[in-house]
């Protein structure tokens, strides 16, 4: 691989989930800031990935009945994959996954709430595909992936499968709920340590009335359920928090009409998304997941992106910006230093070893085996990531995926390695430059050699080049070295 | 009834009783040494412990959770603790009834710390690590298993979650994560000698330790671990057990692990260490305590099915005087139901022990659930459980007597609790 593509490689791995052929086309020729802009500044209308769902020469999706991800939570899982695979806005699918974990919501307790379409629905629908319009939460999420943080704090504070996940549909005057109360401060904005256990019962009261109704003919698919403001239930009297909530250093919420109420959440949203720690919170944890996961948090790249958070006045275009053209991104010893997340690793798998004849659909019981459910994050603190994601069992799982799909792939990875397969050293240095890695360790590249030398001459054969290809891919995308991005 | 159904309930009804024929427990001993073992087990999102073990005459109970309180009538009682107060296992819970009457089963009530954590997330580091000041370090188990001395076996712990829990985080001991001993092998896109070649390929490699990426190399002994436990864990995957028909182990996941746990020491494997865990305590709303089908039901449904499966293969195969069970959640609950019919996130809460050697029995006292804000046994002007025992003395108790292991050491101080005597 040319140097510049090295750099460009890095980049599409960190802003989206590796390179196709042709992505490495588009981008290759652009320079660092020119292809960062790409990345950036995409048009959400010229994202028409759905439309190749089912088209020939696209990773395959497999169908039981109607393709129906609106509805079905397994389809649903299908078409995000796809997504990540043939997107031609990258950083878009990512930023989305970058909010699933941090809002984490799953299935399973809304689909127990209302039943497994409904689940379905509140997560993954598209708007232009409801018959009452409903937008799920992760199209919400996938709408504003570049957006203002404090939109999407309130977007997410009104969302209907939020308010099943931490109960805010039942939060009223007389029995505030302290689910989703806690965790807005604890996960989403300013992080555990940063508030008290007052400030905790004071957030329930803020959000007391902020529940769901049902509205629509029912019966009819136009039936659905709604965020609404229910001034009948919602806590007037004044919330103080030990923290400064209002611009001019005020930490006290003021009594207001019950009519009125619903300004209250939104000022607290306000104090939340410009709070400093919060900025400091989100910043850390795009270091950890466009940057590096090796070494200590580095103060310096937090302290600027987190001061670019603030005076942009929430706005992640500009955050993420600052991110892709920080030094510490581009930082050549910060290549290869994060542990791929189960979803990152088999959407590059597909894009370096071949989709064509794959169904998405098999790669999602080996997803569960690594750890990774799309939609079904363990909990609403997001999936435990870095070298938790690398049980012996999950690991092995990886190891296991890409045998399968090697396998699947046997064919075309033997035609596509026939003329660098006349010796083994060609065919080691071909699936070595297309399934980069970081630097193997000198007894990685040793033992692959072996591994070609092994059961017999090199004759270059079909049958040879059809086991060996194969095996190398399965050897290569389950080494250690594979695993980091 | 035909012959053939007779038979089949018959072997049924004789492989389940208590009695365990001996030859079970000869065969078990005679296809591994025997090994102590400990079974952590992790309800995780915070157990409400006032529904589990319920002071069932206490009239706060009633009034401060009118639609989630167990009538006194339902209950298991379970007889009364050292403060005279009587207490009953939730009506689901018939299983760990018998083992209870047998005197196999203890919980220690109030167990927690002082300032209790009620984020699940610091909560259970805190409870995975015993540290209460900086629980990001390794877990309380993964120090206990760097004592070994080395090379330690690779099936030294067995931990059946898919990820790994910090309570196993360890600084040299790789613990693998056997979620289902059947899916746990090693494929190829070919076969015969090539897919051995590959397989053989992958353990050099992964056996490599590049000393000076330890990033990489802790990637590297993941593969180990796992590439260095297939063959082994294959003979588990084909445990059948001593149970059949309704006494089986459960098909949920809690029930498999459990499996999956006695098969491996059934097989002689020789972990030391197992951990399981079951979800879903986060019961914010829709509690369900005590209606069939309600989520609090069901989880004690889980828990009890499983258990007792567990209890009865290993009394069957003469295992369960070589294990322990012991149970931990991040925290307890509020005391008062919230308005959704749930309960909000609390404090000290009950720690489980179960096993052939432990002494049965209710160790501490229950909390007193007036809501006079200076209630001795509550916190948090009345709203939550206040810890009376620190979950370290049970920890450190644990280490004592049955891991063997010095648990002022593993512990980092003195948590020994005079009177806390379940093993």
């Amino acid at each position: 691989m040319a140097s510049a593509d090295r750099h460009i490689a890095h980049l599409l791995r960190r802003a989206g989930f590796g390179a196709r052929p042709d992505e490495l086309d588009t981008y290759g020729p652009l320079s660092i800031s020119r292809a960062v802009d790409a990345l950036v500044n995409y048009e959400p209308a010229t994202d028409e990935v759905d439309n190749f769902i089912g088209v020939p020469g696209y990773v395959g999706i497999t169908t039981r009945g109607e393709f129906l991800p609106p509805s079905n939570i397994v389809d649903a899982r299908q078409r995000w994959l796809f997504r990540m695979v043939h997107t031609r806005c990258p950083l878009r699918e990512k930023m989305t996954l970058f909010w699933h974990n941090h809002f984490a919501t799953g299935y399973t307790k809304i689909a127990g709430a209302l039943g497994a379409t409904e689940g379905a629905r509140y997560l993954a629908a598209k708007a232009a595909e409801d018959p009452a319009g409903v937008r799920g939460q992760i199209e919400t999420l996938r709408d504003n992936a570049l957006g203002n943080f404090r939109d999407i704090l309130v977007s997410i504070a009104t969302d209907t499968a939020m308010l099943v996940w931490l109960d805010g549909r039942t939060n009223t005057k007389a029995k505030p709920q302290e689910n989703f109360g806690r965790e807005i401060m604890e996960l989403f904005t300013v992080g555990v340590g940063n508030y008290t256990e007052a400030d905790v019962y004071a957030a329930a009261r803020v959000f007391s009335g902020w529940n769901l109704q049902r509205v629509g003919a029912a019966g009819t698919s136009a039936q659905r359920y709604e965020f609404i403001y229910n001034p009948a239930q919602h806590d007037t009297a004044a919330k103080t928090f030990s923290f400064a909530v209002y611009p001019d250093g005020s930490r006290t919420i003021v009594a207001r009409s019950a009519g009125d109420g619903m300004q209250e959440g939104l000022d607290f949203i306000d104090g939340l998304a410009s709070h400093p720690n919060t900025a400091r919170f989100l910043a850390a944890k795009l270091y950890r997941f466009f940057v590096t996961e090796f070494g200590a948090m580095n103060v310096t790249f937090v302290n600027r992106v987190a001061g670019v958070y603030r005076q942009s006045g929430c706005d992640m275009k500009a955050v993420m910006r600052e991110v892709l053209l920080s030094p510490e991104f581009w930082d050549e010893s910060a290549y290869f230093t994060r542990y791929a997340w189960p979803v990152e690793f088999v959407v590059r798998a597909l894009k370096e070893i071949g989709w064509s004849g794959f169904s998405v659909d098999s790669a999602l019981a080996p997803l569960s085996n690594m750890g990774q459910t799309l939609f079904e994050p363990p909990d609403v603190s997001g999936w435990r990531t870095g070298q938790r994601w690398f049980a012996s069992g999950a690991m092995l799982a990886r190891m296991n995926f890409a045998s399968a799909l090697a396998s699947n792939q046997k064919s075309t990875l033997a035609a596509n390695a026939r003329d660098a397969g006349r010796t083994p050293e060609g065919l080691l240095a071909y699936f070595q430059d297309r399934m980069a890695t970081a630097a193997q360790d000198s007894s990685t590249a040793a033992e692959l050699m072996t591994y070609l030398r092994a059961t017999g001459a090199w004759t270059g054969s079909d049958a040879q080049l059809q086991a060996k290809s194969s095996g190398l891919a399965h050897l290569i995308a389950g080494s250690p070295e594979y695993q980091l991005v | 009834m035909n012959r053939r159904q007779f038979v089949k309930g018959g072997v049924a009804a004789f492989t389940v009783t208590f009695a365990a024929p001996e030859f079970l427990s000869d065969l078990a001993r005679a296809q591994g040494a025997r090994t102590r073992n400990l079974v952590v087990l992790y309800l995780a999102g915070g157990n409400d412990s006032l529904s589990m073990l319920a002071p069932y005459n206490d009239p706060f109970y009633y009034s401060r959770r009118p639609s989630l309180a167990s009538p006194a009538g339902q209950v298991l009682p379970v007889g009364t603790d050292s403060s005279k107060v009587a207490l009953g296992l939730h009506p689901r819970l018939t299983g760990l009834k018998q083992v209870f009457d047998q005197g196999r089963l203890a919980f220690v009530q109030r167990a927690g710390y002082a300032d209790q954590s009620r984020s699940h997330f610091t909560g259970s580091d805190i409870w995975s690590t015993a540290d209460t000041n900086s629980a990001q370090g390794l877990g309380w188990v993964g120090r206990y298993l760097d004592g070994f001395p080395l090379p330690v076996d690779a099936l030294l712990g067995w931990n059946t979650t898919a990820s790994l829990p910090r309570a196993l985080q360890a600084g040299h001991v790789e613990v693998p994560a056997i979620a289902s001993p059947s899916g746990y092998a090693f494929s190829s896109p070919n076969s015969g000698a090539e897919a051995a070649a590959e397989r053989a390929t992958s353990a050099r490699i992964a056996s490599h330790t590049p000393v000076d990426r330890p990033e990489l190399a802790f990637v590297c002994g993941s593969a180990s671990a796992a590439l260095a436990t297939i063959d082994r864990v294959a003979t588990v995957a084909a445990y059948a057990g001593t149970l059949t028909g309704s006494q089986n182990y459960p098909t949920n996941g809690f029930g498999q692990a459990l499996k999956a746990v006695a098969g491996a020491m059934a097989k002689g494997i020789g972990a030391k260490v197992f951990y399981v865990t079951t979800g879903g305590f986060d019961t914010h709303s829709a509690q369900g305590v005590n209606a069939t089908g309600g989520a609090y039901y069901n989880l004690m449904g889980t828990l009890n099915d499983g258990l007792l499966a567990f209890y009865s293969d290993l009394r069957n195969q003469g295992l369960l005087d070589d294990t322990l069970v012991m149970s931990f959640s991040e925290f307890g609950r509020r005391i008062s139901e919230n308005g959704s019919q749930g309960t909000d996130h609390g404090a000290a809460s009950v720690m489980m022990v179960m096993g052939g050697k432990v002494n049965g029995g209710l160790y501490g006292t229950a909390p007193k659930l007036n809501t006079d804000p200076g209630n001795p046994t509550l916190e948090n002007s009345a709203g939550d459980v206040g810890y009376e025992t620190d979950f370290r003395s049970v920890y450190a108790q644990v280490a004592d007597n049955w891991l063997g292991t010095d648990s002022v050491r593993l512990l980092g101080g003195d948590f020994r609790k005079s009177g806390l005597s379940f093993i």
